[in-house]
């Protein structure tokens, strides 16, 4: 095991860096621009059981320190991916890969997971019931601890592999909504996809997206990202992956020490193609000037 | 696509919204007319992406107008000032299809990857024809450029102040033996319904990275959903959906 490997729901990552999902694609478009194996993982699109053309333009408007996207699952749909998509990534990646699964029904979620489960390359299932730009789907199931459960317990039902549920932080009490995925059987849990927000336009005085709001992302989220993973962490008793605006080498430690046991890297992927291999070449010198001889010592490391 | 560090060696106002931005880096990356950069502006966190107007060994030539905080934010930037870049993005024009006669038309800062294309039209022995559109005389710009490849394009002005009167469209009589245009989509299905010749379109849209991660810039087609910064961001004629 090497300075940086963790572990993750009994499946060892040779780093805890995991481009998040939405942010990479199926993994063969940066693969064009490096070695995508140096990653720990990643989590590809958003996949749902039918494929779907997203929201109309515009989709993305800047933020302070972000930026806000409305995509709306745009997707090949599951057997797509399944027949062109995961072949086209056996050629350039070499490891187990996350399946971002998202729905629109119970039915849906288990339905997607199950086939998902059985495709070699998967490693892990993350179930996202937090995205906030579809109607009547995503986030719906995220923002209710009865509902989040329900979710959990159909995919684990017909599923073998980890399952990590992807939560909202448009919530009152997150850890309420964590306890009850874990208590319906998830094998970890994924923090914190977007928070909902809107930008008008001083010119129409109209909203600027065409869904009318969107999912706010990059560095302005991270300390919102990181009190969630801390309350979340001590809470529950699975592994929590951390996400939400963490762009620099700094932040994956800091995620670490608040308790993540891996880190998803999202919009900083998409200001700067090569974010996640930066950081691998900053981190074994950061954690030298911290005086850290291995990463999965720290983990939660900042609760005392 | 290359990431690089470029300087900036020229910012200079053409017209009261249009500038000429050279930039001084490694071009390498950047392979046929018609592909963008994506440039990282200080203080915004999305790049902001811009056809190549011209490149060399060492320069790449950008012209943009200032519609909003990034362009603004850009305009001010000091001679000097070193600017991430990512370049070489996009599929950029397909010359091989060009046939002897090919007709250029381009609208206001549309007409930036034209100037590009029709040099390399010319070193490969095409004759192009060229039409730029205006809203009036004050905001023409980069005519001389043209002329200096020995090429005297068509002028169109909304107001009437210069040349013809109207839109592009009005100079479309021309016999060609291609059409390639970029200006907005409007311009762009006027321009496709006034030509039976192939044709391909440069499409000119809000992105999120540029480079086809975040699925921001979609756009339907007759094949499917297409990404207009790497599928595109031109297309053929025959792949066009046009929004009603």
């Amino acid at each position: 095991m090497g300075r940086l490997s963790v572990t993750l729901c009994g499946i060892e990552l040779d780093n805890p860096i995991i481009p998040a999902s939405g942010c990479f694609g199926y993994g063969h478009e940066f693969a064009a621009y490096y070695n995508i194996d140096r990653l720990g993982t990643f989590s590809f699109k958003g996949t749902t059981r039918e494929p779907r053309f997203g929201n109309p333009a515009p989709r993305i408007a800047e933020a302070p320190g972000g930026m806000l996207n409305a995509i709306g699952l745009q997707n090949p749909g599951v057997d797509a991916v399944i027949a062109e998509e995961l072949p086209k990534l056996r050629a350039v990646f070499h490891k187990p890969v996350i399946a971002n699964v998202s729905g629109f029904s119970v039915e849906e979620y288990a339905e997607v997971c199950e086939k998902l489960d059985k495709q070699e390359q998967v490693g892990w299932l993350e179930v996202n019931i937090s995205c906030p730009n579809v109607h009547g789907g995503g986030m719906s199931f995220g923002t209710d601890p009865a509902a989040a459960a329900e979710v959990t317990r159909a995919v684990k039902a017909v599923t073998t592999k980890p399952v990590l549920v992807k939560l909202s932080p448009n919530v009152t009490d997150i850890v309420s909504i964590a306890l009850a995925c874990e208590e319906a059987g998830a094998d970890g849990l994924s923090l914190i996809n977007t928070v909902l927000g809107l930008r008008l336009d001083l010119k129409t005085r109209r909203p600027l997206l065409a869904n009318v709001t969107g999912g706010l992302s990059g560095p302005a989220l991270f300390p919102l990202a990181l009190r969630m993973v801390w309350q979340v962490s001590q809470a529950v008793r699975i592994p929590v992956v951390g996400l939400g605006g963490v762009s620099t080498a700094e932040d994956v430690i800091e995620m670490l020490l608040a308790g993540a046991s891996a880190v998803q890297i999202g919009a900083a992927n998409l200001h700067d193609p090569f974010a996640c291999p930066k950081i691998l070449d900053e981190l074994p010198g950061i954690m030298d000037r911290c005086g850290i001889e291995n990463l999965r010592d720290i983990i939660g490391g900042a609760h005392g | 696509m290359k990431q690089g560090l470029f300087t900036i060696a020229e910012n200079t106002p053409l017209t009261a919204s249009v500038a000429r931005l050279r930039l001084r880096g490694d071009t390498s990356g950047v392979t046929a007319p018609g592909q963008f950069v994506n440039i990282e502006i200080p203080s915004l966190y999305l790049r902001r992406p811009f056809s190549v107007c011209d490149w060399d060994a060492g320069n790449l030539t950008v012209l943009y107008e200032t519609v909003g905080k990034g362009t603004e934010k850009l305009f001010t930037l000091p001679l000097g000032t070193e600017l991430d870049l990512l370049t070489g993005l996009g599929n950029g024009f397909d010359l091989r299809c060009a046939g002897p006669t090919p007709l250029l038309v381009g609208g206001g800062t549309g007409l930036s990857p034209l100037y590009g294309l029709a040099k390399r039209l010319l070193e490969q022995g095409a004759e192009p024809r060229v039409i730029l559109g205006f809203r009036s005389r004050d905001d023409m710009f980069a005519l001389r450029s043209f002329h200096a490849l020995g090429l005297y394009p068509s002028v169109t002005t909304e107001d009437g102040s210069f040349g013809i009167r109207g839109l592009v469209t009005e100079a479309m009589d021309l016999p060609h033996s291609y059409l390639y245009a970029c200006g907005p989509e409007a311009m762009l299905r006027a321009v496709a319904g006034r030509s039976a010749a192939g044709a391909q379109f440069s499409f000119d849209v809000r992105m999120g990275c540029g480079f086809g991660a975040c699925m921001g810039c979609t756009k339907q087609t007759v094949n499917g959903p297409r990404r207009v910064c790497k599928d595109g961001p031109v297309f053929r004629k025959e792949e066009i959906l046009w929004d009603d």
